[in-house]
């Protein structure tokens, strides 16, 4: 792959967009946050934020929106996912490693089901948003 | 500790999004002697005692962590740079902007390698908020440009999985070809 263009990259997209009436942001229902501050990011959070796009890309969950925040607060406990996600408590899941990212892909947004033993916390309380 | 280059721009980077800029230049140049990055803002800027306590280690600024008893960021920039012979510049206004360069020598031993700048630069794109980020990267074997807008425009929202992993490899391909 050699000098890829704007226009590369947009014939690109089309082409894998299988659903051609994807919804807008706005219809997304489940939102993967990663934290992305640099307690997150020294704890290896790229690779986890990778691996969570690329499982959400090859599984092709149209419903779901990968976002980064910064630091919650949780910096013993990076990388963390938080899951929001309809029908499922609210979770931020804690030391999440690549290929624990795509358990929680597979386990709670596809399976439904919680990942107990990786369960963090909620924001620090000191954290001012 | 950061291990690699890229752990440094994302760090400054993220320091020109927090400070409210609308407009970010991020530019990364090597040549053979020196790795030199330079990242500049329209942010709210720091006036001269600020801009003094960015280089303590001891001071963070308010707001994010307010018991936080220490800021490491640039410190630990200006420690890894000088140790390889190389400078952080810091220059700012306040409430027009601030632009910090740094330098690593490149061929020192302990200069730091680059690590994954396609992987950086989409986390960097993919932030929230309302801001233009323009990367350009310069090497002797070629450069590149790349603008958030215009990888906005290209795939839609960059929150989605798929638009991401899709700027990844487009920015991976630009790298390839600059290297």
């Amino acid at each position: 792959m050699s000098k890829m263009t704007l226009q590369d990259l947009r014939n690109l997209r089309d082409a894998k967009r299988q659903d051609v009436r994807a919804r807008d942001s706005a219809g997304k229902s489940i939102r993967i946050i990663v934290g992305m501050g640099t307690c997150g990011i020294a704890a290896g959070a790229k690779e986890t934020l990778n691996a969570i796009v690329d499982a959400v890309a090859a599984k092709n969950l149209a419903d779901v929106l990968v976002r980064q925040t910064g630091c919650m607060g949780l910096c013993h406990s990076e990388p963390t996912v938080e899951v929001i996600q309809p029908g499922m408590p609210t979770v931020i899941y804690g030391c999440v490693n690549a290929a624990q990212a795509v358990q929680i892909v597979e386990q709670h947004v596809i399976g439904k089901r919680l990942l107990d033993s990786l369960i963090c916390d909620r924001p620090a309380a000191d954290i001012v948003h | 500790m950061h291990a690699t280059l890229c752990d440094y721009i994302a760090d400054v980077v993220h320091n020109a999004v927090e400070a409210g800029a609308t407009s970010v230049d991020l530019d990364i140049h090597a040549s053979p002697v020196w790795m030199e990055v330079t990242v500049s803002d329209n942010g709210k800027g720091m006036d001269a005692e600020r801009l003094r306590q960015a280089r303590d280690p001891f001071f963070s600024e308010a707001g994010k962590h307010d018991r936080r008893r220490v800021g490491l960021g640039i410190p630990l920039l200006c420690q890894a740079a000088e140790a390889t012979g190389g400078a952080v510049d810091i220059r700012s206004e306040a409430g027009r902007g601030t632009t910090v360069t740094f330098r690593f020598a490149a061929a020192h031993v302990d200069a730091p390698p680059l690590g994954d700048l396609p992987g950086t630069l989409v986390t960097l794109m993919a932030l929230p908020g309302d801001y233009e980020l323009t990367v350009r990267r310069r090497t002797p074997v070629g450069d590149f440009a790349v603008a958030r807008h215009a990888l906005q425009e290209t795939l839609g929202d960059l929150t989605e999985a798929l638009n991401l992993a899709l700027a990844r490899q487009y920015l991976a391909a630009l790298e390839q070809d600059a290297v």
